[in-house]
């Protein structure tokens, strides 16, 4: 009985997904001319993508673009070089995983740890605020990197550690705020017919925060969940608004999201920060896209208490082109050091290192046998 | 092969990628001889006419306990694994304890005890050991190294020459329990779960199988640091040939899934302390797999893939009929930041 199934079960059911891959490149080969462009923005939608194989599965049809979704890799070069200042500098550095690999202009923070810099992981912003209050002795700083979805828990560790009161601790603030992202890339004409739209992030900010993307730029958008089946639902969505001409930002992950969102989660956010500059690696500065802590706030900064600032970083000599994969200008197979020079044990830019990140995704689950030195073919897929 | 550069990180103790750089470039060129060449769970040796199973192993835990086992039952059973992989016997083992000054003896006392059970279980015997204190931060409150040894049947041949094309996949039971156990009872992540650690010594269920099918088992290893995907990497690798897993026929519990969805991690990464991953003879397959399946420890036991010729390379296929590439991992796994 179909009805009996577990919910999360029927999001992986294989026979529907083959099902809508089938409709999805159908339609695509006979009314919308063979091939469309759509951008994934968030980082484990990519991995989700790259995993269930949908994206081997539609190859040919559908191009799907990796956005700037990835928290660790829109981190700029500028913003990881502070963080590794405040290391080098006998602070406590705390961070969440994927951010310890991540190259700086010169080094990253499991290089500073190795060389017996304080750096520690962090499940959670309130680890480090415990960490903090049960080790009074050290400067307590915790890297809040991260989207719409982790800055309500840090802007709640804030809060905490004014309460109790912590004086050992603070955070350096480099959040990013997604909808002012999307309209960065697309002032900037990215070359994608729809959007398949965070899950994570619109469970915090709402349907209602993304609609801009129909209103303004006529473009058809989903909101989906993360299984194989929620994210081909969603493809089928925006192709199908494709070939009627629609445009709307279509909320297909109703077991999450709400029109208007989480205004829990905003109202602790907005408590502590307020929109502030912020610079993106690829997309560069942006107005109004990151968050800095508020007035009356600002003694919890860490950059103010130690006087160490994001400084223009030199340029990457490696090579690197996670700006532009970030940009959706590169599918990372195509960038001339990805699986060659660029690896996950030799990572060369963030896109590489982070979990989240496209180059990873791809690396890990959509190398060809070509892939593996000079030789190889460019475009990854598997046999 | 010029020096390696740099310094240890902690990714150089996560079995993956660095480890392995680590065993090329440092100890293999020095070290290196016929039997550690082969990079099995245990050493092979012939002696006197005996053929003798030889191996160790150092247990770093964080907590020192966590639901289902602690790092004694660990030290024992790790060690009683490595040698059942070979097709030995376990017998006797060495443990050497190093302990941070100021280290609870009543904790001390706690994991011995748990050793001494876990011993019983897998019926073997502590016959020799060690006690090292240093000084407070030294170490993490008490490291445990054990060496087991144990002894082959002389006319067992298992190893990864023997392996065919057509052979078939098997792992024991579900997977990545172990390390979801650890995780959540760091605290870090103050997620409630019932999952436990599957910490076992699987000799009875692999010796089980060797009485009952001789010659089916092939080539094993236990899948603990670097998960199940690592060692099937290594195993092709060792066999030279390709080993296709099927992505949906791998076990894994419901709450262990609903996990790693949760945290972003990938559960075939994910480390294991009671499971082996086995290269079966293909008409025999079955056959093992109802073995398995009537032992406690194997109840879980499903037959996931195969072995195909090929260059040494493992490859998962997915649900949507796709094929992708498994590799060796880079760098521990983190939980999801988005």
């Amino acid at each position: 009985m179909e009805a009996d199934r577990p919910l999360w079960e029927r999001f992986r059911d294989p026979g529907i997904a083959r099902a809508l891959v089938a409709r999805v490149r159908v339609r695509v080969a006979r009314e919308l001319g063979g091939h469309v462009s759509l951008m994934e923005v968030c980082g484990t939608h990519t991995v989700a993508i790259s995993r269930s194989g949908i994206r081997a599965a539609l190859r040919d049809a559908v191009t799907l673009v990796s956005g700037p979704g990835c928290p660790v890799c829109v981190t700029s070069p500028e913003d990881v070089d502070a963080m590794v200042a405040l290391a080098e500098s006998g602070l406590t550095v705390l961070t969440f995983g994927d951010m310890m690999r991540v190259p700086g202009s010169s080094t990253s923070l499991e290089a500073v740890r190795a060389r017996g810099g304080r750096v520690r992981l962090a499940y959670s912003p309130m680890d480090a605020v415990s960490y903090a209050a049960s080790h009074p002795d050290e400067q307590v700083v915790f890297l809040a990197v991260g989207f719409e979805t982790t800055a309500p828990g840090v802007a709640l560790a804030v809060a905490q550690a004014r309460e109790l009161p912590l004086a050992n601790f603070s955070i350096y603030p480099a959040h990013k705020l997604i909808p002012p992202a999307l309209r960065a890339l697309l002032d900037q004409e990215v070359g994608v017919q729809g959007f398949l739209l965070p899950g994570h992030v619109s469970t915090v900010i709402g349907r209602r925060a993304l609609a801009f993307l129909a209103e303004e730029y006529r473009l058809p958008a989903v909101i989906a969940g993360f299984e194989p089946v929620d994210i081909l639902m969603a493809i089928d969505r925006i192709t199908h608004m494709l070939v009627r001409g629609e445009a709307e930002v279509v909320n297909a992950y109703p077991r999450a999201v709400r029109e208007e969102g989480n205004t829990l989660a905003q109202r602790a956010m907005w408590s502590c920060f307020a929109p502030a500059d912020a610079a993106w690696r690829g997309l560069g500065p942006i107005p109004g896209s990151g968050l800095g802590l508020r007035d009356g706030w600002e003694d919890l900064d860490a950059c103010r208490r130690y006087g160490v600032w994001a400084q223009p970083a030199g340029a990457m000599r490696t090579g690197c082109r996670c700006g532009d994969v970030l940009r959706g200008l590169l599918l990372p197979p195509r960038c001339p050091l990805f699986a060659r020079v660029c690896t996950p044990a030799a990572p060369q830019g963030p896109c590489m290192v982070s979990s989240e990140g496209a180059c990873a995704a791809y690396y890990r689950y959509e190398r060809g046998d070509g892939d593996d030195g000079p030789q190889g073919a460019g475009a990854a897929g598997p046999r | 092969m010029t020096a390696p550069k740099g310094q240890v990180l902690l990714a150089h103790g996560d079995g993956g990628l660095l480890t392995h750089r680590l065993i090329s470039e440092v100890f293999l060129p020095q070290l290196g001889n016929p039997v550690l060449a082969r990079l099995e769970d245990a050493a092979v040796l012939e002696l006197e006419g005996c053929r003798l199973a030889f191996t160790t192993d150092s247990f770093v835990v964080r907590p020192l306990f966590f639901p289902g086992g602690d790092i004694g039952r660990l030290a024992v059973c790790g060690t009683v694994n490595d040698l059942s992989m070979v097709g030995a016997r376990p017998l006797y083992l060495s443990a050497g304890f190093l302990l941070e000054e100021g280290l609870d003896l009543e904790v001390l006392e706690r994991v011995v005890a748990s050793m001494c059970s876990a011993a019983a279980e897998a019926g073997v015997r502590v016959v020799a050991g060690d006690t090292k204190v240093v000084e407070r931060g030294s170490v993490d409150g008490v490291f445990i190294n054990t060496a087991g040894l144990g002894v082959v049947p002389p006319a067992l041949r298992m190893g990864p020459e023997t392996v065919r094309a057509g052979d078939r996949l098997l792992v024991s039971g579900p997977v990545g329990e172990h390390a979801l156990a650890v995780v959540l009872a760091r605290g870090d992540l103050e997620i409630e779960s019932t999952i436990r650690s599957d910490c076992a010594p699987l000799n009875g269920l692999v010796g089980d199988i060797m009485t009952q099918c001789p010659g089916a088992l092939r080539f094993m290893r236990d899948p603990t640091r670097g998960g199940l995907a690592t060692v099937a990497c290594e195993m092709a690798v060792a066999c030279g040939l390709d080993f296709y897993l099927l992505e949906d026929g791998i076990p894994l519990t419901e709450e262990a899934g609903a996990l790693c969805d949760l945290l972003g991690l990938d559960p075939l990464y994910l480390a294991n302390e009671g499971k082996f991953l086995a290269v079966v003879d293909r008409d025999q397959a079955d056959r093992v797999l109802e073995i398995c399946r009537a032992h406690p420890l194997g109840a879980g036991a499903a037959l996931v893939g195969e072995a195909r010729s090929g260059r040494g390379q493992a490859y998962l296929v997915t649900a949507l009929g796709g094929t992708r590439r498994l590799d060796l991992p880079a760098g521990a796994q983190f939980p999801r930041i988005c």
